[in-house]
């Protein structure tokens, strides 16, 4: 048990990580409301990130952009993490704000932001 | 180097420009730019399959002036040109078939934009079966889910918007889990491209190492593309979003769209973590599991279906479902078994849907199945289209589908004694339902109308009766040339690993 505890706190950016994705997870698969689930969906995209960028980095290393005097790769941290993070981040804008149009759509259709009586309305008007 | 082998890359750079290059032309435009661009590439296809199937094995072409650990790649094999022929036919007869249907349904100037949608459909599709790289392909994946939930609301009606609501809230959530396996993977061996992860992935595998994590890369994998595909107990917004948006919109997302994500989790299986492992790892019993349940209860939902289109888009749930259970069987010949159904099925299902909508046209715009009564008669080629769809699927012999039922039954011979056991009970379950389903709809379709029937006048497109009856005269000839396919399938799977 201390042995997990100890395990836990030494990697407490990756614990902090799982957690995050976790309360995204259920509040993107649970919720009814869609405003909080793509709340949900940006703290697991965020939790993600924390993650990549958390393995990437190395303790006293500086960020991978070239300086005078220092070429040598062992003083920066590893940039590919970060680059895949910047990847990340376009998709889960352009992904957030599809949702968010999609949203309005069905508020101007259904005047409900609970998607299980949008649900049942659209049951009853057929085809 | 040849100038034929550019014609990955040069199919998906002409769909990326022609999705670039849409939304300024006009809407008649932008059509034909689409089509020609499906036409090009099936063309550059049939091109590219003779010189693959002649090639000795299979080649990397390097994107840009970096070479392997840093730059990108692409990686072209027989099998890869098997489906992206397949697939990108099925994209051209779906664009030409719907096109009228679509005129109707979709507001003239959304129309291009759909087009557009349809060429960044193409290319993520193109991008997933021919890129080697990990990140690459997580790209394209969200690239293929955006523009495919566009296709699915382009009819804006109530069901298509809520259904493309879920469809994103689902696939966000698998994508998410790819990106976690993906960010494991890079933890583990500190590549991206599918080369050199497998080459450290087989030292671990040799050495005995991180047995845990790599169960949970495959296991996150699996379930990522699982969600994405529509498998059993993620399969909710399926039969609303495949079944009220437009046919052609219906067509590429269950051939095209799902048939993708599948051909990658294969490459994936194949190219980054390597078959041997895979194969003796417990997570792919979760694929089987999947599978198995995705066939016996997707076949019993598409019983309980009144309407003609939820029917197929049921019916989809379980095709997925038996190449999920085949390539979770764990042997080579499964997964051949899996790529050969994938081909028939991709052409077979998309027909389908494109008959089922001029049939509907031809009742009364209604979907009900007392309503298509006697519409074989009123609207012949859709009705044979969708018959011979049907008995392919139930496995009528010398149609696809028998072929690969055939393949499936010989491939589950393979398994040990339980999975034997389990995979052949529920393949004859599952092609029992389908004969009950899909047989009851085509009698429906040449029974006399209910006594009540009005006849209601309605317009016959010459594009869709013709390529109707292209799409029919491919499916029923597949059959014959199973062999050589099957053929292809097997070297070239060969050669991913």
């Amino acid at each position: 048990m201390n042995g997990l505890l100890e395990s836990l706190w030494t990697h407490f950016d990756v614990t902090v990580a799982i957690l995050l994705f976790g309360i995204g997870f259920t509040t993107l698969l649970l919720h009814q409301n869609l405003i909080k689930k793509i709340i949900g969906l940006n703290i697991m995209d965020t939790a993600v990130f924390l993650f990549l960028t958390t393995q990437g980095f190395i303790t006293d290393r500086s960020a991978p952009i070239l300086k005078e005097g220092a070429e040598a790769a062992a003083g920066y941290v590893n940039p590919i993490p970060s680059g895949l993070v910047l990847t990340g981040i376009v998709v889960s804008v352009s992904v957030t704000a599809v949702m968010l149009s999609l949203t309005i759509r069905l508020f101007r259709r259904y005047h409900t932001l609970e998607i299980d009586s949008m649900t049942l309305m659209m049951k009853g008007e057929g085809d | 180097m040849q100038l034929v082998q550019n014609v990955p890359f040069f199919s998906i750079m002409l769909s990326m420009i022609a999705a670039f290059v849409s939304p300024m032309l006009g809407r008649r435009a932008a059509k034909w730019l689409s089509v020609g661009l499906a036409g090009a590439v099936v063309c550059l296809h049939i091109w590219f399959l003779p010189f693959m199937a002649g090639f000795e094995g299979s080649y990397t072409y390097m994107m840009g002036h970096y070479p392997a650990p840093w730059g990108n790649e692409l990686r072209a094999g027989l099998l890869e040109a098997v489906v992206a022929l397949a697939l990108s036919a099925v994209m051209l007869l779906s664009e030409l078939s719907g096109m009228n249907k679509l005129q109707r349904q979709i507001d003239p100037q959304k129309q291009v934009f759909f087009y557009v949608m349809c060429d960044l459909v193409l290319a993520g599709m193109l991008a997933l079966i021919y890129t080697n790289d990990l990140f690459t392909a997580y790209v394209f994946i969200e690239i293929l889910a955006l523009s495919s939930c566009a296709l699915m609301m382009a009819r804006q009606v109530g069901h298509t918007m809520v259904a493309s609501m879920r469809y994103m809230i689902m696939s966000l959530l698998g994508s998410g889990l790819i990106l976690i396996a993906i960010c494991l993977t890079y933890n583990l061996t500190g590549h991206l491209l599918m080369e050199n992860i497998h080459d450290v992935i087989a030292v671990y595998a040799r050495d005995g190492e991180y047995a845990l994590p790599i169960t949970v890369i495959i296991g996150l994998f699996i379930a990522g593309i699982a969600i994405k595909c529509g498998v059993f107990p993620f399969h909710m917004w399926l039969p609303d979003a495949y079944g009220y948006s437009t046919s052609a919109a219906s067509a590429v997302l269950s051939s095209v769209v799902s048939k993708s994500y599948f051909f990658l989790l294969v490459k994936i299986f194949y190219r980054v973590i390597g078959i041997d492992v895979i194969m003796s790892d417990m997570a792919l019993n979760l694929m089987l599991v999947l599978g198995v349940l995705s066939m016996i209860l997707g076949s019993i939902g598409a019983i309980r279906c009144l309407d003609i289109r939820r029917m197929v888009a049921y019916s989809s749930v379980s095709q997925i479902g038996y190449l999920f259970a085949w390539v979770g069987l764990g042997s080579t010949i499964g997964v051949a078994a899996a790529m050969f159904h994938l081909v028939v099925h991709a052409l077979c299902k998309s027909m389908l849907f494109l008959s089922v909508s001029p049939l509907c046209d031809a009742s009364g715009d209604s979907k009900r199945f007392e309503d298509l009564r006697g519409a074989g008669y009123r609207y012949v080629i859709p009705g044979l289209a969708f018959s011979i769809g049907a008995m392919s699927l139930v496995g009528i012999p010398i149609l696809g589908g028998f072929f690969s039922k055939i393949f499936f039954a010989e491939a589950a011979l393979f398994g040990t004694r339980w999975i034997r056991v389990a995979l052949l009970a529920s393949l004859a379950l599952s092609t029992l339902l389908n004969a009950f389903y899909f047989m009851h709809t085509v009698l429906t379709l040449y029974r006399k109308p209910k006594d009540n029937f009005v006849f209601q006048p309605f317009q016959k497109s010459r594009l869709t009766t013709a390529t109707l009856s292209a799409f029919g005269i491919i499916n029923l000839f597949i059959g014959f040339f199973a062999k050589d396919i099957i053929r292809f399938i097997t070297t070239g799977i060969e050669n991913l690993a």
